[in-house]
């Protein structure tokens, strides 16, 4: 078998593919977070149990109703993207002349109550999701088995991450979006109803974060704190990449995940603290992040 | 209509005003130091010391955040190293004396702190809580693997040992006394540091930072040194709370931690100084009345939705929403 720096090809592709689509994953979720923080100026805490919210529904819509997962891949962002826009409603309007600092703390909160009280209901360990049929198997690269679900999520994760970005830097919405980043007062001026941009915003970062989670359902163990953890890598992540464009998350999110797989290939032990580890050096000689405008 | 008004008794009045409302918080201030004195006959001495701990980690950790504007949330990390530092070195070496023990951790925390402050002050507003959330969560897995911390397990049977090398500090009233002692000595730093010109340099760059800066302050070397002075009393707080309980553990790394500090000063007043000594009190009461109760799974989501009502409710937090009470009716 044919090595690379003394690793077999098939364990260092394995890893890399698993990197690849944890970086996508990173991109879906940091994606969300850099569309709310455009509009909104926030970083959402509760990201993570937007995520978990999303995989747990998918779970639960087939558990209870038989909801398939062609469906729930529509239906939990809709649902997940539904419940952002009450929160956003009902809890941040409230608060949206005051400092920035108290709507990141409100959804802190808001991720706390959510993540408790399911846990309380399902308990910490995972939920099992079963595959759908047609995923199931995989095809032989010849240096290595890439499982037919790895390959959908990647793509359907990349898919996901263009359309936003096309979206958002090519479409009349996307320059009403950019428009309230700049100036939303001035905007508010021109007619533009920008309380209900800021909702749907909003919305639609979190279902973002909810598809990210129906593609995680048959792979990853779904638990009510699943979010949690993989919500402060994605912080890093952030970190590393800044906000300032839409390309420069998703760029950022799949490279991240790729150091993360070549590290467990090479040094496993570093392999949960790398990405901050990377963090530090950014921060040290670019602290504007990889793609950042701001200071 | 015009009397004529002497300048000389506006002053003399003033003053007078000021000697009085000197002698009630005197007075306040001296109920207070006997009733913390004579707690510990009435109220079990390591729940008040419990209490202690967080207080002083949340008065630690409202330097920075309440009067510098800096919202860290990786103060967890402090705690964590200040209690593994000196539950390792105490438990390792027999001939240290406490108070030796509890410095090293202290030192440890200040060290690891200055590091936070280097890299996360070069960052802003919100990236500032994501990196000391992230850089705490390095710490965190840092803690995890290590052989010494006993990873998952935690670190247990944490000798108390002897202060000074003659008080015996197994007696938890003699432990009681030394906690609040140093608990008292921290407040008052902190108390002295607000009051300072350096604590006028941190408001001011909480008010309004271009503006410090244009003033020809470099905010930097003051942001920097105001998160060191809490990292340091953050690691000390761990410190006495391994000293204390004879236990450190992963709870104390965790991101749960960092909320949670955040929380108290926020319910008992953010920029206040007897706000996160109220908050502390009351998490940790609310906390133990709720882990007794049918309620005890439900502590973390009752937790959020305190923080959820106090950001929306009332942002001033206890202390400073009978702060504006005061001002209004009776000031």
């Amino acid at each position: 078998m044919s090595m690379i720096f003394g690793v077999p090809l098939a364990v260092l592709s394995g890893q890399l593919l698993i990197g690849i689509i944890n970086g996508a994953f990173y991109a879906l979720l940091s994606l969300g977070l850099a569309v709310i923080f455009g509009l909104l100026k926030i970083i959402n805490f509760a990201h993570g149990a937007m995520y978990m919210l999303g995989a747990l529904t998918t779970v639960l819509m087939f558990d209870y109703l038989g909801v398939n997962y062609w469906v729930a891949l529509l239906l939990a962002p809709l649902l997940v993207g539904a419940f952002g826009v009450a929160i956003e409603y009902f809890l941040l309007r409230r608060i949206a002349g005051q400092d920035h600092i108290y709507s990141l703390l409100l959804t802190f909160g808001v991720a706390l109550i959510i993540s408790g009280v399911l846990v309380n209901w399902f308990g910490v360990s995972g939920l099992r999701y079963t595959m759908p049929d047609m995923f199931k198997g995989g095809v032989n690269l010849g240096f290595m088995f890439m499982p037919y679900y790895r390959a959908w999520v990647i793509v359907a994760a990349l898919v996901v991450c263009f359309a936003t970005w096309f979206v958002i830097e090519k479409t009349k919405l996307g320059a009403y979006l950019r428009a309230g980043t700049e100036d939303s007062q001035l905007m508010q001026g021109f007619g533009i109803n920008v309380p209900l941009l800021i909702s749907l915003t909003y919305g639609f970062g979190v279902a973002l974060a909810a598809f990210a989670g129906v593609l995680a359902a048959p792979i990853y163990s779904v638990t009510p704190v699943m979010g949690s953890a993989t919500l402060i890598t994605v912080f890093a992540v952030v970190v590393i990449g800044g906000m300032g464009s839409i390309g420069g998350a998703i760029i950022t999110g799949i490279l991240m995940g790729v150091i993360e797989g070549l590290t467990k290939t090479f040094y496993p032990p570093a392999s949960s603290a790398i990405i901050f580890l990377v963090m530090v050096l950014v921060l040290m000689f670019r602290p504007s992040g990889l793609f950042g405008k701001e200071a | 209509m015009n009397q004529p008004v002497n300048s000389a008794d506006i002053h003399k009045a003033i003053v007078q005003e000021q000697a009085a409302q000197d002698r009630k918080k005197m007075m306040l201030n001296g109920v207070l130091l006997l009733l913390l004195l004579a707690a510990p006959f009435m109220i079990y001495p390591v729940f008040l010391m419990k209490i202690l701990c967080f207080a002083l980690f949340a008065v630690a950790f409202n330097l920075l955040f309440g009067f510098t504007g800096l919202l860290s949330f990786g103060h967890a990390a402090f705690l964590a190293t200040g209690g593994y530092t000196t539950g390792y070195l105490l438990s390792n070496y027999s001939g240290l004396s406490t108070e030796m023990g509890i410095i090293a951790g202290t030192l440890a925390a200040t060290v690891l702190g200055t590091g936070f402050a280097l890299l996360s002050i070069r960052r802003q507003g919100i990236y500032f809580a994501m990196v000391t959330l992230a850089l705490a969560q390095l710490v965190f897995f840092f803690f995890v693997q290590s052989e010494f911390t006993g990873g998952e397990d935690g670190m247990h049977g944490i000798p108390r040992g002897e202060l000074l090398g003659f008080i015996n500090l197994e007696d938890n009233l003699n432990m009681y006394y030394f906690v609040l002692a140093v608990f008292i000595a921290c407040y008052l730093l902190v108390q002295r540091i607000v009051g300072s010109p350096f604590g006028q340099v941190l408001k001011a760059i909480k008010q309004n930072e271009p503006r410090a800066v244009s003033l020809g302050y470099n905010v930097d070397r003051y942001k920097v040194l105001a998160f060191v002075i809490s990292a340091a009393l953050a690691g000390l707080a761990g410190s006495m709370k391994s000293v204390v309980f004879q236990l450190a553990s992963l709870n104390d790394a965790h991101w749960h931690m960092s909320g949670e500090v955040i929380l108290m000063t926020l319910v008992g007043g953010m920029g206040t100084l007897l706000g996160p000594v109220v908050g502390a009190t009351f998490v940790v009461n609310i906390e133990y009345q709720l882990s007794q109760g049918a309620l005890r799974d439900w502590v973390d989501p009752i937790l959020g939705g305190i923080f959820v009502l106090t950001v929306l409710a009332f942002r001033s937090g206890i202390v400073g929403e009978i702060q504006k009470f005061v001002k209004k009716n009776l000031g």
